[in-house]
């Protein structure tokens, strides 16, 4: 049954109209390639299959996910099961109701089924701050995943998952999917809806799916989006099928370069295989322009200012009252704050969330927070710029391959700096995907390259059009990690 | 943007985060470089630049004033540390 937990999302689908095998069979080898991988990937915090199984036993093959199990990044509520961020703050915390995008998924037939490790409140480039595990990337299990949709992305690759829900932040799908050698795609600001999302920096969060081909994310991308009373900001556009313009050509497409994207101190491999990839797509038609994005290199200085401002007000909600981790034997009503919320989050959400006070505190505000906002409109209009003149950006999704567990968690500055070139993305409220396209080796393992494709604001459609004509070239999104 | 001025345990304090004295000591100094990283905006000039606080600018989004079903009690308190009687038990607040 190995075989099957191989197959794509449409290829699944497809066995299951035919009647190869039912959406029960599929579940089953589902939780036992988990059950065989995963005590090494650790990308799953915890499984009902019974519940699944229910599901998958009466569910219609008909609906456009009908009979696919999805997993699920443990920030997003399935009503019923734990819903902890990879924090100790919400241990045994059981969600009251479904997200958005789970009523949406469940609507079209999918089963949500396990719950994936991440950085804990998505605060993270590697993984490493889950408070519970490890999860460890299926090319090298030495090095990490990435994040902080590190289990999303890892289970996805370990063929421990056909396709998983993430969320991206400030690259929290994209790195990771590059990491580990799959496809992930940040939608553009308000595609989806972020209702029943833990809200980390609720101006830059948006839901995502990860797969193995482009394909596949752009049917989940079908099922998930749309305008949602229940969050404000989600925006209400016409209908629209974002397999559309998959399995085209580049024959005509202007890729724009950015050329702050190839920046010294990258590492000289991940540069090299972009840049073949860039000429493959030149060999597919594509015409290759050189561009500028300007202001580039403050995206992660403003990125580090808004989204721990954004976060420092979202995670006061977590005082140890309604729901959450409560500090036994408490003084007094400052002490138990004080001491929930010490003994409740780990070091990179503390170290967060008083950044992002500081920014935020008188005297500070306009200095940092305001600045901030400014150079943000500045970092849009970058791209905003270059969209007159190119259909897509093309560029390196991460400046480094997957580096070794541990290597950086003692400089958080460095560890940032693994964002640089997802950040503006989300600064800008725009579209992105990253695709596999090639290997760098190091110490001996084969570590996965990302390329990254950004669109302007709502323009998936023809991003995933792109994205699929260099993928199902390339070819590399079929290649599987040899130990797992 | 001077940012020695950035005292760990007062804005740890106003966020209603106990530190130990290891964590203070480790966070000064890893939150005093992110500072100084941060620095490099100072450099550009922002004069007449609108700021964003929003990636799609929507504003006073309002709905009907009607009542939809919430969580019940029970769904509500659920997940809460400590209830009684059908409410939450909160720690003291008047002496």
């Amino acid at each position: 049954m190995s075989k099957l937990t191989d197959l794509s999302i449409s290829e699944l689908q497809a066995g299951f109209r035919r009647g190869d095998f039912t959406p029960a069979d599929a579940l089953r080898a589902l939780e036992a390639r988990i059950a065989a991988v995963d005590p090494s990937i650790e990308a799953y915090l915890s499984r009902d299959f019974e519940t699944a199984l229910a599901a998958a036993e009466k569910v219609d093959i008909n609906l456009p996910l009908g009979g696919v199990p999805i997993g699920i990044k443990d920030a997003i509520n399935v009503l019923g099961e734990s819903c902890t961020c990879a924090s100790k703050m919400l241990a045994g915390f059981k969600s009251p109701y479904d997200a958005t995008v789970i009523a949406k998924l469940r609507a079209a037939g999918a089963i949500p089924y396990g719950r994936l490790n991440m950085d804990e409140f998505a605060m993270g480039s590697s993984t490493e701050n889950s408070a519970y595990q490890k999860t460890r990337n299926p090319w090298d299990t030495t090095r990490i995943p990435g994040g902080s949709s590190g289990g999303s992305a890892a289970s996805v690759a370990a063929r421990e998952a056909f396709a998983t829900l993430g969320s991206d932040t400030g690259g929290s799908i994209r790195q990771p999917a590059a990491l580990c050698g799959v496809v992930g795609l940040k939608p553009s600001y308000g595609r989806v809806s972020r209702y029943g999302l833990v809200a980390f920096a609720s101006s830059l969060d948006q839901i995502g799916p990860i797969a193995r081909t482009t394909r596949d994310c752009a049917s989940l991308l079908n099922v998930i989006t749309g305008k949602d009373s229940q969050d404000s900001t989600s925006l209400d556009l016409p209908a629209e099928d974002f397999t559309a313009k998959l399995g085209g050509d580049l024959k005509g497409v202007k890729l724009g370069v950015p050329k702050e994207y190839f920046v010294d101190g990258m590492n000289p491999s991940v540069r090299s295989q972009v840049e073949s990839a860039i000429q493959r797509c030149k060999e597919l038609g594509a015409e290759i322009i050189e561009v500028s994005l300007p202001h580039t290199s403050y995206a992660v200085g403003v990125y580090y200012i808004i989204a721990t401002a954004e976060a420092s007000a979202n995670l006061a909600r977590f005082d140890g009252v309604r729901y959450g981790h409560r500090a036994k034997n408490p003084r007094d009503l400052l002490d138990h704050y004080m001491r929930s919320r010490e003994e409740g989050f780990g070091s990179e959400v503390k170290r967060r969330i008083i950044l992002g006070t500081y920014v935020l505190s008188s005297g500070y505000y306009d200095a940092y927070y305001l600045r901030a906002q400014k150079v943000r409109t500045m970092i849009r209009q970058d791209f905003t710029n270059a969209f007159e003149k190119v259909d897509a950006l093309i560029c390196p999704t991460s400046p480094d391959a997957a580096f070794k567990i541990g290597e950086r968690v003692d400089d958080p500055l460095r560890m940032y700096l693994a964002d640089i070139f997802t950040i503006a993305t989300n600064l800008a409220g725009i579209c992105g995907i990253s695709v596999p396209c090639g290997f760098v080796e190091e110490s001996g393992s084969q570590l996965p390259v990302g390329l990254q494709f950004l669109g302007k604001a709502l323009d998936e459609t023809r991003l995933l059009g792109i994205a699929d004509a260099y993928e199902t070239a390339a070819g590399f999104s079929s290649q599987r990690p040899p130990g797992v | 943007m001077s940012s020695p001025n950035l005292d760990v345990r007062d804005v740890a304090r106003l966020a209603r985060i106990e530190l130990t004295d290891e964590e203070a000591t480790t966070f000064q100094s890893q939150l005093g470089r992110v500072l100084e990283y941060v620095e490099q905006l100072k450099t550009l000039d922002v004069t007449g630049v609108e700021p964003t606080a929003h990636a799609n600018p929507v504003f006073n989004v309002l709905r009907e004033d009607v009542s939809h079903p919430g969580l019940t009690r029970e769904a509500a308190l659920a997940n809460a540390p400590h209830s009684a009687n059908n409410l939450v038990v909160v720690t003291k607040v008047i002496e």
